[in-house]
């Protein structure tokens, strides 16, 4: 069961993005397939934006391999079928909240079906009263919460969350952890970059850690903030900044 | 003060409520297009129906057109033959070009050499000699060449040309622009070096050009018709006139059918014919702005 | 003295034999019908140039720009040439005709309206695009959610193309010879009024068509304003 499972959701291999400045990606090897959250952690620049844009498919790496299900991306510019992803700051349509979820495609259904459904996941997302505001005057927390249900909507397997409460105060952050919450219970896997050590360690089953573009380790959650293995993790835990360790010369 | 508050207050929300209505649904993205088609296909429905009754194009002058003589004489023709008549007016050059174009059924100018011409090359078939007007020297009350109260025009352009009063001409190839160069030649007038001084063409209609001869205080050559309906007169009023060289023939020609075969021969023939009968005589000669005539007719049947 | 002015030209424009209403008309009626299938082509095709990318496409784009400024005789002429008898579409006899008048003013703002929408589009592109490629839109649906997205601007294309097509005077005069009754519009009259001399009356004409141009433009604010209150952007 574990082996299928692991190999046939994500599967990285040696994957390298680089712009004519410098390497973002540097030789990836990524395989994941277990059901829950994985946390993916890192410091500003060290890639996890990128990286997650790849496996999503926005962006084609310079060389490697990128799989999920087991299958490479189909032609043209769409994203993976199969998968959704919250931006941080998700863009939202000049519509009502409702109208926003509306767009969603959603093959073989009829109009009836596709608005019963939308108004089903804005009440899963206890969004339902603000059904028909204008979904770019909502709060931050509102909009991120609708933003969850149109990544909801579309049912995927795999859900990606690009640091997802970053811009958000303490209440809507927990309203925001309790769907993802949700969303993992109904069975779709998550994968989230974040900064927010406390939010890691509620919501993440294992951790991720990457610095300049290269994969440095893999941990469940406790172990991991127990015992971080390498070196840069263990001064990204700690806040030390980079460009201080030449100050600290014997200390590592 | 209060009403215009209401007015606002009412505006504002006509606009909100037209901005909620545009953002109901998603389909509408497909009602602009949709609208637009509607209303392109209600809108061009309406006319269609109007055209249902015949008409012909007549290629003819902006002086005969300003002068208003078409808004007179065209009604009774209509009545009587059910025949629609659409005048484009331009200069006489132009309109003869409509002509050996084909865009025209009948081109109606005074030129006559230029009228001849275009028979010869083909392009038209059957002139007749319909009416006359006459041309008129107008400029400014002051007068500085002395011409006023003359009789003879070639006399009077010799004096403006020798005192280099400034002088409006048309400048585009119409029956009057061509008559006047005719004068100027006729009175050994040569006017290459005063172009651009005190010789002005405008290259503009009579209406235009009696404008910026107004404007300039300049002489001008104009047609009776035009003046007469002209309401910007400022300083000019009439110098020389009845010279009998100042006569200005109108003529009427079929578009050759041979040439263009889409021209409507029998119905602009029935205008050229209504044009010189008793009938159509008559009618020209009964319009009158001020109690004055303008045209009178000389058909020769 | 403004409402000694105003009083002369509701007068002149009543004692203007009874044509006032039928010029309007007939103003309104070719330029709308014009700018709605300049709309028709020039809104999928503004909104296609900006969401796809293909071999000569900046070319397009710059061609676009330069061609919504086009001088209205210039396109007069063109125009003229085509439907003359002696023209390639001469068959049709479409010329001294309010059709022909249309046809002058679709292909004057048909580039406008696809350039304006291009770049209405394309900021929404820049916008969305990654949210419309992560929810797998295929082309006609990403084109039909942006233009709904847009479609306040795109209101405001229209009534900037409206406004155009009712003030220019070059190629309508060209096309529909000014004939009296038939291809007489408020520009056209004016110009002939202006010839003629009657300035009084050619003001009054022109204080008419401002009016008609200064509402189109209310409106377009006043959309602008609500989206504003109801979006934020």
């Amino acid at each position: 069961m574990a082996t299928e499972d692991r190999a046939s959701l994500l599967s990285l291999r040696a994957v390298t993005f680089r712009t004519d400045e410098r390497v973002i990606l540097d030789a990836v090897d990524f395989e994941w397939g277990d059901a829950g959250i994985c946390a993916l952690m890192g410091a500003n620049g060290s890639g996890k934006t990128v990286l997650l844009r790849t496996i999503h498919g926005l962006l084609a790496p310079s060389s490697g391999d990128v799989r999920f299900e087991g299958r490479r991306r189909a032609g043209g510019d769409l994203a993976f079928e199969g998968q959704a992803l919250m931006f941080q700051y998700p863009s939202l349509f000049r519509g009502t909240a409702l109208e926003n979820l509306l767009l969603v495609p959603c093959a073989g259904t009829s109009r009836r079906a596709r608005r019963t459904r939308a108004l089903a996941m804005l009440e899963r997302v206890g969004l339902r009263a603000l059904a028909h505001a204008p979904a770019p005057r909502l709060s931050g927390g509102e909009r991120q919460r609708l933003a969850l249900a149109r990544a909801w909507m579309i049912a995927p397997r795999l859900l990606l969350l690009d640091e997802p409460t970053a811009s958000l105060d303490p209440s809507a952050t927990e309203q925001v952890e309790q769907i993802v919450r949700d969303i993992r219970a109904s069975g779709c896997r998550v994968l989230m970059t974040s900064h927010n050590l406390g939010q890691v360690a509620r919501l993440a089953d294992e951790v991720v850690f990457i610095d300049h573009g290269r994969l440095l380790e893999r941990q469940p959650t406790t172990a991991f903030f127990a015992h971080p293995r390498s070196r840069e993790a263990r001064q990204f835990l700690q806040g030390v900044l980079p460009w201080q360790l030449s100050d600290r010369s014997g200390n590592d | 003060m209060a009403t215009l508050r209401s007015i606002r207050q009412r505006l504002k929300t006509a606009a909100a409520r037209l901005s909620a209505r545009l953002s109901a649904t998603l389909p509408a993205t497909a009602a602009l297009p949709a609208a637009a088609a509607l209303s392109a296909a209600v809108l061009l429905a309406a006319p269609l129906a109007a055209q249902a009754q015949e008409s012909i194009v007549v290629a003819s002058t902006t002086s005969t057109e300003q002068s208003g003589l078409f808004r007179h004489l065209l009604p009774a023709f209509e009545k009587e033959s059910g025949i629609q008549v659409k005048v484009v007016a331009v200069g006489t050059g132009q309109a003869l070009d409509i002509g050996r174009r084909g865009d025209a059924d009948v081109v109606f100018v005074h030129d006559a050499k230029a009228e001849e011409k275009f028979m010869a090359e083909g392009y038209g078939v059957g002139r007749h000699e319909v009416m006359y007007n006459d041309f008129i020297l107008v400029g400014p009350k002051s007068d500085p060449a002395h011409v006023g109260g003359g009789k003879d025009i070639l006399e009077a352009m010799r004096k403006i040309a020798a005192a280099g009063a400034p002088f409006a001409s048309r400048g585009d190839r119409s029956g009057t622009h061509a008559a006047e160069l005719r004068y100027w030649e006729a009175a050994g007038v040569d006017l290459s070096p005063a172009k651009g001084k005190w010789y002005k063409e405008t290259g503009s209609g009579m209406g235009p050009t009696l404008n910026t001869a107004s404007g300039l205080n300049a002489y001008a050559l104009t047609d009776r018709g035009t003046w007469l309906s002209f309401k910007n007169r400022g300083e000019l009023a009439i110098l020389v006139e009845g010279d009998k060289r100042l006569f200005n023939q109108y003529g009427v020609m079929l578009v050759n059918p041979a040439k263009h075969p889409q021209v409507k021969r029998q119905a602009g023939q029935k205008f050229i014919d209504w044009l010189i009968s008793p009938e159509g005589q008559a009618t020209i000669a009964g319009y009158k702005i001020n109690g004055e005539q303008l045209f009178f007719p000389n058909a020769r049947k | 003295m403004f409402t000694d002015a105003l009083s002369q030209a509701v007068w002149l424009l009543r004692s203007f034999e009874g044509d006032t209403f039928a010029i309007i008309l007939l103003s309104l009626r070719v330029s709308l019908t014009a700018v709605a299938i300049a709309t028709l082509i020039g809104l999928p095709l503004g909104a296609l140039t900006a969401v796809t990318r293909f071999p000569g496409r900046a070319g397009v784009v710059v061609a676009l720009n330069t061609t919504m400024g086009l001088p209205a005789v210039i396109v007069g002429v063109g125009v003229y040439l085509v439907l003359s008898r002696s023209g390639p579409l001469g068959v049709l006899g479409l010329l001294f005709t309010p059709t022909a008048m249309i046809v002058a003013q679709a292909t004057l703002t048909t580039p406008l309206i696809a350039a304006l929408t291009r770049q209405v589009v394309e900021d929404a592109w820049r916008l969305h695009g990654e949210t419309l490629r992560s929810l797998r839109l295929s082309l006609p649906a990403r084109v039909r959610v942006l233009l709904w997205d847009c479609r306040f601007s795109l209101v405001a294309v229209f009534l900037a193309g409206l406004g155009r097509a009712m003030s220019e005077v070059g190629s309508v005069m060209i096309v529909g010879g000014n004939i009296d009754r038939v291809t007489r519009v408020m520009t056209t009259a004016i110009a002939l009024e202006t010839s003629k001399g009657d300035l009084a009356l050619a003001l009054a004409l022109g204080i008419v068509l401002l009016g008609l141009v200064l509402v189109l433009n209310m409106l377009a604010s006043a959309i602008r304003a609500a989206t504003m209150r109801r979006y934020g952007h």
